[in-house]
């Protein structure tokens, strides 16, 4: 007892004393042997061998754990020259290097998407982040895509649509699949071939050399779409908006070009620092409703192409530090909120707000990104509502807005909407849906696509469109899906009306 | 007294673009009175290196949360952070993780 009560009183001075700080003196956690070079996780300091193997199971694991991407599957890798999309392309690299038991077995194509217009940089500019970008894609070696944003000029209304394909395939088929793959492999093991990682896909390969010419594969985009873009780029009133329509736009350029070539998978880099900034921005944004699809694992709500994100473990402390001890090349590309000051936007601002909280409480990122990995994907209206009910016209989740409840903040918005839509003309009225079951043709639907294609928003996105002054300059495709949209909605409304009509004649009769 | 010592500094992620787009920086830091530690040689180069809107490099005292900072390509938190006395021929490395650099 006595004892005890020494003990409690003598370590135990006013200050709680100083938690172990890593300095150069401690060895590698996990050797212990080696020097440290890197702290990670809250006060764990590594060497660069432990960190290297540390840093490569996590991405293994992560693929692991999900057994989403089946082998021979078809990968688009979503690559911006950025820290940790180019470290997820090293990552698929090494997985496929690997000796068989460990090797990845999935088939990958790398896309990097020219942004510049949206950016207002100058073609010279463009043209100078091209040259980086072509070593580095031929180095890689895997088929490649070099897509300018202007492209989403030409891009079909179908984009836009959901696919409805059973994305999730039960365990049991992740491993027939595996099975029959192995088997295959070692049929064509025994004919020998030599390089494992290129010698499987002997068709993307060639293609993909041969069209190694920059000139002949990658056009410069139409001067005309170079301006609309930028034209639409500068008609954007906040960065926010502008940073929201340059993901919308990315997503579904990325989707066009994964479902014209085959791809099923689409992997970004997103880092768990990155997820966490776009957890809570995503909420200011009011996008909570889609947080799981936003910033999880996998994100099937275009059906046939899910987007994984398997880097989401990786801090991006991790990522910067893996990328310079072991030379992973990059390209900067100046963003649209580039030397942006920090209250420039909702984006930068929680991405300071975060960064400096995880200063002062080293957990902050990683109890926020937990967050991210609880959140569960049941729509509102049950898990069977995850097949098709109606989609927002730009991020494609499911609607989350009720025009019946005017209490909320959206009834709001579409009350002051429609005052103000009412107040310059008459004919304006039909900017309802109900108006426009009603009016008698087309004309006056195509007099005000703004308020149509409100109607086809979720709330986050709606919040966001009214920094556009104007929907004229979006890109055609999102004008005529929402055109169509609403003329399937007028027609499906005119049969429920005459179907309601035939049945209260019946009773009537009867 | 600190005799004079040289250095390189360099900065990386989007960091170099505040100052004209230079990334590598072998400068002479002048001798001094107090050792120079990476807290002074901050100081220095707001003073000296950096060309536009230091908020974004420097807050406090210290880099902007966001930026990394490696010493011999090791972490500075192992180092002792702003204490770290700098050595003759050392390299510090700030590499940005913010978006856009």
């Amino acid at each position: 007892m006595c004892q005890v009560g020494e003990d409690y009183g003598e370590p135990a001075p006013r200050e709680p004393p100083p938690a172990p700080r890593p300095s150069r003196e401690h060895k590698c956690v996990k050797c212990k042997e080696a020097q440290p070079v890197v702290v990670i996780r809250a006060g764990d300091a590594f060497c660069r061998d432990c960190f290297k193997a540390f840093y490569i199971h996590k991405f293994r694991a992560m693929l692991g754990k999900n057994r989403l991407i089946f082998p021979g599957e078809k990968v688009l890798l979503a690559w911006s020259g950025g820290p940790s999309s180019s470290s997820m392309v090293r990552q698929v690299l090494e997985g496929l290097s690997q000796d068989s038991a460990k090797r990845l077995r999935f088939v990958p194509g790398v896309i990097f998407i020219d942004e510049g217009a949206a950016c207002g940089r100058s073609p010279e500019e463009r043209a100078k982040t091209l040259a980086e970008v072509k070593p580095i894609l031929q180095a890689i070696g895997f088929p490649w895509h070099v897509v300018a944003l202007e492209e989403v000029f030409s891009l079909p209304p179908s984009v836009l649509r959901c696919s409805s394909q059973e994305p999730a395939a039960p365990d049991g088929a992740y491993k027939a699949a595996v099975d029959n793959f192995l088997q295959q492999q070692h049929v064509l093991g025994a004919g020998g071939g030599p390089g494992l990682a290129h010698g499987e896909e002997p068709l993307p390969q060639p293609r993909a050399q041969s069209a190694w010419d920059l000139q002949s594969l990658v056009r410069p985009p139409a001067a005309a779409q170079t301006e609309a873009l930028s034209h639409l780029f500068c008609s954007v009133r906040t960065l926010t908006a502008k940073e929201e329509l340059l993901q919308t736009l990315r997503v579904h350029l990325i989707l066009h070009v994964a479902r014209a070539h085959g791809y099923s998978k689409v992997m970004t880099g997103d880092s768990c620092t990155r997820l966490a900034i776009k957890l809570m921005t995503n909420l200011a944004l009011g996008r909570g409703a889609f947080l799981a699809w936003d910033t999880g694992f996998s994100d099937e709500r275009h059906g046939d192409v899910v987007v994984v994100r398997p880097m989401r473990e990786h801090t991006l402390k991790e990522v910067a530090f893996y990328n310079r001890l072991f030379s992973v090349p990059s390209v900067f590309t100046p963003a649209v909120d580039t030397k942006a000051p920090e209250k420039a936007s909702i984006h930068r601002l929680m991405e300071a707000f975060i960064l400096r909280l995880q200063i002062q409480f080293p957990s902050t990122v990683s109890t926020v990104y937990r967050t991210s990995e609880k959140l569960a994907k049941a729509p509102r209206d049950g898990p069977a509502a995850g097949t098709c009910g109606p989609r927002c016209l730009l991020c494609m989740c499911t609607l989350d807005v009720d025009t019946a409840d005017s209490a909320t903040a959206f009834g709001v918005q579409t009350a002051s909407h429609l005052s103000q839509i009412q107040s310059p003309t008459p004919l304006t009225e039909t900017g309802t849906p109900q108006g426009l079951c009603c009016s008698p043709g087309g004309a006056s639907r195509r007099e005000d696509p703004q308020a149509c294609i409100a109607e086809q928003l979720c709330y986050g996105c709606r919040v966001n469109m009214k920094d556009l002054p104007s929907l004229e300059p979006l890109p055609p495709y999102i004008l005529a899906e929402a055109q169509l949209r609403t003329q399937r909605a007028w027609v499906l409304a005119e049969l429920r009306d005459c179907l309601i009509e035939d049945s209260e004649d019946e009773v009537g009769q009867s | 007294m600190a005799a004079p010592l040289s250095v390189e500094v360099e900065f990386g992620g989007g960091a170099e673009l505040l100052f004209d787009g230079v990334k590598k920086h072998q400068v002479t830091l002048p001798g001094q009175e107090e050792p120079w530690d990476i807290r002074n040689l901050l100081v220095w180069i707001k003073k000296n290196l950096l060309k536009e809107r230091p908020e974004l490099f420097i807050q406090g005292d210290s880099v902007r949360p966001g930026i990394l900072v490696l010493i011999n390509d090791a972490d500075w938190e192992l180092l002792g952070e702003l204490d770290y006395q700098l050595q003759d021929q050392d390299s510090v490395l700030f590499i940005s993780t913010l978006h856009g650099g």
